[in-house]
């Protein structure tokens, strides 16, 4: 493995990665998938290496992934939540960081509603640090699994024509997941209604259209947001059915799509609102790979960083 | 406070008498007596040696948090106005957010005691809009006035009711109290964090629209319009609301308005840069490229009144905390002189003269206060400014209790020589 390529203790963010970097995260993660397989689904990579999970905010998903992955690498990790943290609002971030230095971790996982918060810490702390998604900002292990998995079953993500639908303002999926796929070299579409773009949506870096059929419109790969239910509040749009009606994916509309076209979502899904069950479950859907390929991902991720970290290159898949 | 100086050999700058050259400034009982070359000798009178600086009317900053009462961890009296002094300003004018609110002569009277036992700089106190600065009950604007408050408002928040503010506007005309509003539409700006733009969608942070400042000036705007009052426009950051004021004064409505040095030479690019320094944040928040801009040919064409620094001390530990929750505000009263002189007056944006209008004689106007000239008969306020004097701005040396400044480590030429207050020299050291 080509160690001159990977010299990061941190990621934080798609935004400061490079091509290589991205393909090299894809390539190491190849080699972490066939440990699902296994009887026994451990390796020894990471014996002695403390990871500290940190989830100022719900996730479960996300957390669970990591936590798998940590645990199939033989790390000892630990879970702070908000719930059951006292490393929670209020605390300064430098005491945050002291309070976790303190415990000597490898690596952090930081999940936090605000964005950059994980930046931040970074700055103030030894250990290496994992952005598991700040605010809207960045979810940098979601667009690398999302790219690898389209990898895996394309064959390559250049030249392929994603479009990516939904809360495009309140998404850090679609953030991290433009800049890594235009990265690549994809055509990359974002689309959703009006009142959930955020302003000058071109900065983003990717086409922008306000329909979901011109969206999918020839698409090899489309990737459903995930509508926040809880931010009705700001009156995004009237109701679950009118977003469905004009924004769900549904096989008649995805018939726009290329006929091999794979179906992704970051999860959880709504059923009936920003994607129909029957695309959902149809054989276009990739969606439970992307869970799978999730954990991989993250091994390769958290495998990487603890090598950069530790400076030894005895680390082996 | 009252001395008696002369001030000897500098180069005078006082818009009021459009007068720029060599000259002196003598100030017997606290007043100007006498402003021209070559003054004689007076007696009991100190002299200073102004050679190579330039005299100014004092300057003033119209809008300030000294947080006291009520934080003095952030700022007190004292402290604050030691950072006033030390930045040029001989006055300034401290918004009513404290703790308890400035809803009550006794607020205004304390302060103005605890002013006057710092010694440091003028302290014109600004009484709250509403009672607790809860938008509902107007305080009392007469006892206010009486008591030395020079203006109302409910900065920090705006006065959200457009029935009360009509009512502010109309009964505050019986005081000749300008009403300051801090202009945001709160529907609009929501749990927004910086300016909605192309900086916020790449950072994924909740905006602030532009229109959520614009459309309560454009309302305000209508009511002072319906009610003949006078208006002033806090810490203006937008192209569409520099419009709107001037608009209203083309139509002779008594409207005036303020930028602080912070919008005039950051944007929203520069959060961006900082990766979220908390202390790029600030209501209103640094705006677009193109706003700066045009707020920018709006201090040049005259259509801006008065630069004012929002003073607003936070302790390092609360800007420790992230952006999204560090609290809103920055300090500025010992860095907007000299950002002004170099970012503006250096550069050719404005005039010296213009900057004393600026920063001097539009704030003495508009608040109805002493100051902004050196003719004879003005208070005895002066400023003294030394064009070549680079400073490096390190938060380490302020005199503020407060280190939030986006600023930290500009390079800038020009900055405050001394202040004399009411004709007495004041020493920080």
């Amino acid at each position: 493995m080509s160690e001159a390529v990977w010299q990061r203790g941190d990621l934080l963010g798609v935004a400061e990665l490079s091509q290589a970097e991205i393909l090299h995260v894809l390539d190491t993660a190849e080699s972490f998938v066939e440990v699902a397989a296994r009887p026994i689904k451990k390796v020894p990579t990471l014996r002695g290496k403390t990871v500290i999970n940190l989830f100022f905010e719900a996730s479960t998903r996300t957390s669970s992934s990591f936590e798998i992955a940590e645990k199939r690498l033989s790390a000892d990790n630990i879970n702070f939540s908000t719930s059951s943290s006292s490393l929670s609002k209020g605390e300064t971030l430098l005491d945050t960081a002291r309070n976790l230095e303190a415990m000597a971790p490898d690596l952090v996982v930081i999940r936090h509603a605000h964005p950059r918060v994980p930046h931040a810490l970074a700055e103030r702390l030894a250990s290496g640090v994992i952005n598991a998604g700040d605010g809207a900002h960045e979810h940098p292990t979601q667009a690398l699994l999302d790219a690898f998995t389209i990898r895996r079953r394309k064959g390559r993500v250049e030249g392929l024509k994603i479009a990516i639908v939904g809360d495009v303002a309140h998404s850090r999926v679609v953030r991290s997941n433009v800049l890594c796929l235009t990265r690549l070299g994809a055509d990359v579409t974002v689309a959703g209604p009006r009142t959930m773009m955020p302003e000058e949506p071109e900065s983003l870096g990717a086409r922008v259209v306000y329909s979901l059929e011109e969206a999918i419109e020839g698409a090899d790969v489309v990737m459903m947001l995930r509508v926040q239910l809880e931010r009705q509040a700001r009156a995004a749009f009237p109701s679950e059915r009118e977003y469905f009606e004009f924004f769900g994916l549904t096989a008649e509309r995805l018939r726009r799509a290329n006929d091999d076209a794979i179906i992704m979502h970051p999860g959880p899904i709504n059923r009936g609102i920003e994607i129909a069950s029957e695309v959902a479950d149809g054989p276009w859907s990739v969606i439970l790979e992307q869970v799978a390929n999730g954990v991989a991902v993250r091994m390769a991720v958290l495998y990487l960083l603890a090598g950069a970290k530790s400076g030894e290159d005895g680390l082996t898949p | 406070m009252s001395g008696s100086v002369l001030i000897r050999g500098g180069r005078v700058v006082d818009p009021t008498q459009e007068l720029d050259g060599p000259a002196d400034v003598l100030i017997e009982g606290g007043s100007v007596t006498a402003c021209g070359p070559g003054l004689p000798a007076a007696e009991s009178a100190r002299e200073v040696d102004a050679a190579g600086l330039v005299v100014v009317p004092g300057l003033i900053d119209m809008h300030v948090h000294l947080r006291e009462p009520g934080q003095e961890y952030k700022e007190t009296i004292d402290t604050g106005t030691r950072a006033a002094a030390a930045g040029g300003f001989t006055a300034v004018a401290c918004m009513p957010n404290t703790d308890p609110v400035n809803d009550d002569p006794s607020l205004t009277e304390f302060m103005l005691k605890q002013a006057e036992r710092a010694g440091w700089a003028r302290v014109y106190p600004i009484a709250a809009v509403s009672r607790r600065l809860e938008g509902r009950e107007l305080t009392e604007f007469g006892a206010q006035r009486r008591s030395g408050a020079v203006a109302v408002s409910d900065d920090g928040r705006p006065v959200w009711s457009a029935a009360l503010m009509r009512q502010a506007l109309r009964y505050a005309r019986h005081f000749d109290l300008p009403v300051i509003q801090h202009a945001e539409e709160l529907a609009l700006s929501g749990d927004g964090v910086m300016h909605e733009g192309r900086f916020s969608t790449r950072l994924g942070v909740e905006g602030i629209p532009g229109a959520a400042d614009d459309v309560m000036v454009s309302r305000d705007l209508l009511l002072v319009a319906d009610t003949g009052g006078r208006y002033h426009l806090a810490h203006m950051s937008t192209a569409r609301s520099l419009d709107l004021i001037r608009a209203a004064r083309a139509d002779g409505q008594r409207v005036t308005c303020e930028v602080s040095a912070h919008h005039l030479l950051l944007t929203d690019e520069d959060v961006f840069d900082s990766g979220l320094d908390p202390n790029f944040k600030m209501h209103p928040p640094l705006r677009s490229a193109a706003d700066r801009d045009a707020l920018v040919l709006g201090l040049a064409d005259g259509s801006i009144d008065a630069i004012a620094s929002d003073h607003a001390p936070h302790h390092p530990d609360e800007k420790e905390l992230d952006f999204v929750a560090s609290p809103n505000g920055i300090v500025g009263l010992e860095t907007t002189l000299s950002l002004c002189l170099d970012r503006l007056v250096a550069k050719g944006v404005i005039d010296l003269a213009r900057l004393v209008d600026l920063l001097s004689t539009a704030p003495a106007r508009i608040l109805g206060v002493a100051g902004g000239s050196l003719a004879p008969g003005s208070a005895g306020d002066v400023t003294l400014i030394d064009l070549e004097r680079e400073v490096e701005v390190d938060p380490a040396t302020f005199r503020s209790r407060s280190r939030n400044t986006p600023f930290a480590g500009w390079k800038l030429r020009g900055a405050a020589a001394g202040t004399v207050v009411g004709g007495r020299l004041i020493e920080l050291s």
